[in-house]
């Protein structure tokens, strides 16, 4: 089938919806209705890995923090918390809370939850979350014990944090939701089937689950035992859970729905024209990645010849509707500097521009004047049609600027993935999003051996920033060591920036009070529904 | 009559052991597994996994393990949807994609028949180039551009019928009907054909000349024959319509199997992929052995066993 098609005939739907417009229904009724992604892989927080799980978890559950408007970690389950001077021990304090069932939480959820998500029997992806705590790894790898593991509940209300090392982001960490607790009883009373059945999810947040039709919907409810319940407005959340973007958004215009995540490229620009596109920060980079042990890309000038003759800004504007940001760093938009309280990229400004003349220099100083005997260049990226789009502006771009020709070629996903992995590749597109608000994120990729790092750069001068910023808990010295190693990588040019993602939506103008962090991961217990 | 039907069914187990095996080592053979994310994981994280789903067993051992559960009928847990087994995902999608099926058959059986009939009759009048050119757009029409159309229409500028989603028997009008144009269509001409080659026959004519009514000759000689390769075809497309389009679940977002045939793919969910084509296939193979069943019904000429008397 190909997706053309599919996208024309969309297209022919969107068009219809266009035309008809919109009827309005007036009710006040306290219900919001969301397009999030598909069919949850899972609502177990110790096994979920997916955008759309991480949005439904967040409205059942709760961390010990969570992320305000401003992109800033305040409060939630844990009321307050104190920091020894070396940074090795976090005590939290926890507010009084009900389990959605009646039992209290407590201390120990956390510690169960925890313990859970690091046990190797639970096989969970994200384990390696929490990997900076006191043995953590070791217990997950099988070579330590549950009981080394550096968390404990003192009392009911009371748990400790130990580390390893100096873990700065950690309070980030606890917006995840590999993070949230888990009640112990009713999981160690039903096993992994619990997350499965709407009698057993159990959860201590603002909401919970009522009724779940596998691809049709998740229906939740306003938590009665919720501690914070009377700050929750909306009685009724349902999650319609289906494939297709444009489907949903024909629903969005009919008054199905007050929210649609990420609706069909194809119609970014007819809705923005219509006012009805919101876009808000989300720490996501898009990239192409040099193979940096191969000719021509071991050569850091060949890298930056290439990087200098991209125009990101012609690309934000003609292939991405202007919802995306051309990128000019490493490190993107969304993390909030603790210290200054300014956005981490604003404050580190543009690192590279745009410049043809600079990048003819560069090529011909690596022995490739206007691109003679560059050996054959494939640039690998996974099959789509924007990945596409942009694939052949740069391709013209590098012709036109450099005489730089480059072949395309396109895999299916898991291919293209595997290629990535195993090194066979020389340029290629890639992908990178935060897990969590803090610029580290982003800067333990591009280390000489980071796990993800499959372009194989490395620089002692860059390792050795990041190590700084590591190893410390004053974030002024974090900070200005992340900044730095942004600008090493840069001038390295270790990968090629080409966008920051933003995210982009279609949001009722009823719904008020949506709080929408760069996590990507909504935060629905403030809404209001409002004419 | 009982000893080819047993033959059938020994050769069918041998078809499914072939599909069953085939996919297996096809599956495992492409790049990229179910675990395969854009973050690496650190080696001890991706150790557990793959020792909780059994992938670093050898090939061989996870083939006769999953050959000796689908002994029991157990298709395995999904490694997407994590707590929930093929068996289970099976049970839920399909009697939505049956249920849109059998909506499509019986209406490209009710409306395909009497067209390709009309059309045979009035051969080459105007009765038979509406119908002839109404059924070649609904053979070249792809489902998707239906169903776009449909929904624009009917959906969306008459606001008579719902767009999308499932959830009683107004939701199901719009994606039946675009699901069966195809069908209809072919149905319509396949009869069509058939239709004027068997009254070409002599049989007819000698009907014809004896006096018997028109209806008679139609219902009792010309049909029953007429009908055999429209039989034919409607065997293995029930299979496929039965367990569900991808497109047009997808484009009414319809909780049905359709989509786990093509998303499994995608997914590399193992147990999901095997499962779906297993029971694909069994359809498959069993409705064929079923249309062979009904052939000597409609023509006594047929024999089964192999035999033809002339």
């Amino acid at each position: 089938m190909s997706n053309r098609l599919i996208v024309l005939a969309i297209i022919m739907v969107m068009l219809g919806t266009m035309l008809a417009g919109c009827g309005g229904s007036a009710s006040q009724e306290q219900v919001m209705r969301l397009y999030m992604g598909a069919e949850p892989e899972t609502l177990d927080p110790d096994k979920a890995t997916g955008v759309p799980d991480a949005n439904y978890l967040q409205a059942m559950f709760e961390g010990l923090t969570e992320m305000d408007g401003e992109g800033l970690i305040v409060p939630a389950a844990a009321e307050k918390w104190e920091v020894s001077p070396d940074g090795l021990k976090y005590t939290f304090h926890l507010r009084a809370n009900k389990w959605s069932n009646g039992d209290p939480v407590t201390a120990r959820d956390f510690e169960y939850a925890w313990k859970r998500l690091l046990n190797p029997a639970t096989a969970s992806t994200y384990a390696y979350m929490l990997f900076s705590l006191k043995g953590a790894e070791a217990y997950n790898s099988g070579k330590g014990s549950a009981d080394a593991v550096g968390v404990k509940a003192l009392d009911d209300n009371t748990l400790e944090v130990t580390f390893e090392k100096p873990t700065a982001y950690f309070l980030a960490l606890c917006t995840h939701q590999s993070t949230y607790p888990v009640n112990q009883k009713v999981v160690e009373a039903n096993g992994d089937k619990w997350a499965g059945e709407v009698s057993t999810l159990v959860g201590n947040g603002p909401f919970k689950v009522t009724e779940w039709v596998h691809n049709g919907k998740l229906v939740m409810v306003k938590n009665d035992q919720y501690r914070d319940k009377d700050k929750v407005k909306l009685a009724r959340i349902e999650w319609i859970l289906i494939e297709e973007s444009g489907t949903a958004l024909s629903m969005f215009e009919n008054n199905q729905l007050e929210y649609v995540w990420e609706p069909p490229m194809a119609e970014v620009e007819r809705l923005k024209k219509e006012n009805k596109l919101q876009l808000s920060k989300l720490f996501g980079s898009y990239y192409y990645e040099f193979n940096t042990k191969k000719a021509p890309f071991d050569n850091p000038k060949v890298r930056r010849a290439l990087a200098l003759a991209v125009d990101r800004e012609a690309i934000a504007k003609n292939v991405l509707h202007d919802v995306h940001k051309p990128a000019d760093a490493w490190v993107p938009y969304g993390f909030t500097n603790p210290i200054t309280k300014q956005d981490f990229r604003e404050e580190g400004g543009a690192l590279f521009q745009t410049n043809v003349e600079e990048a003819k220099k560069l090529l011909a100083e690596a022995g490739y004047p206007d691109g003679q005997g560059m050996p054959p260049i494939t640039l690998l990226y996974n099959t789509n049609e924007n990945h596409k789009a942009i694939a052949e502006a740069v391709q013209e771009m590098w012709k036109k600027n450099i005489g730089v020709n480059v072949e395309l070629v396109n895999q299916e996903w898991k291919v293209y993935l595997a290629s990535r992995k195993s090194g066979d590749f020389q340029l290629a597109r890639a992908g990178w999003n935060g897990d969590y608000a803090d610029p580290m994120s982003f800067g333990d990729y591009l280390l000489t051996n980071g796990g993800n790092n499959w372009g194989r750069y490395g620089n002692p001068v860059y390792d050795k920033l990041i190590e700084t910023a590591q190893n410390t808990n004053d974030q002024a010295v974090r900070m200005q060591a992340m900044h730095d190693a942004d600008k090493v990588a840069i001038e390295d040019m270790a990968v090629l920036p080409i966008y920051f993602y933003t995210e982009w939506y279609c949001l009722s103008p009823k719904v008020k009070g949506l709080i929408y962090p760069a996590t990507g991961v909504l935060n629905l217990k403030y809404v209001l529904i409002q004419n | 009559m009982l000893s080819y039907t047993l033959k059938r069914i020994l050769n069918a187990v041998v078809v499914l052991w072939f599909v069953i095996t085939i996919t297996f080592f096809l599956m495992h053979a492409i790049p990229g597994g179910p675990f395969t994310g854009e973050k690496n994981l650190p080696p001890a994280v991706m150790k557990n996994i793959e020792e909780r789903y059994k992938l670093n067993d050898p090939l061989w051992k996870q083939y006769t393990d999953y050959m000796v559960n689908l002994g029991h009928l157990d298709l395995g847990p999904s490694f997407k949807y994590q707590g929930r087994s093929v068996n289970n995902i099976i049970a839920e999608g399909f009697p939505v994609s049956f249920q849109l099926g059998m909506n499509s058959i019986v209406l490209a059986v009710v409306l395909g028949i009497p067209a390709g009939v009309i059309s045979a009759l009035k051969r080459n009048k105007w009765q038979d180039r509406t119908i002839m050119f109404l059924t070649t757009l609904g053979v070249a029409v792809p489902s998707f551009v239906l169903a776009a159309a449909l929904i624009h229409v009917f959906a969306i500028k008459l606001s008579l019928l719902p767009a999308a989603m499932w959830s009683g028997w107004k939701f199901q009008i719009l994606p039946s009907v675009a699901l069966a144009g195809m069908p209809t269509s072919y149905i319509a001409r396949l009869t069509r054909s058939s239709m004027l080659d068997v009254l070409g026959q002599d049989y007819i004519k000698t009907a014809k000349a004896k006096g018997v009514a028109q209806y008679v000759i139609m219902y009792r000689h010309a049909l029953k024959n007429g009908l055999i390769p429209v039989v034919t075809y409607i065997g293995p497309m029930a299979a496929g319509i039965l367990t569900g389009s991808f497109v047009i679940e997808t484009l009414f977002a319809i909780p049905g199997l359709g989509r786990h045939f093509v998303t499994s793919i995608y997914n590399r969910d193992y147990t999901v992929i095997l499962g779906v084509t297993i029971f694909y296939s069994f359809l498959v193979v069993a409705l064929n052995m079923l249309v062979d069943l009904i052939y000597p019904l409609l023509d006594p000429r047929i024999k089964l066993g192999g035999k033809q008397e002339g």
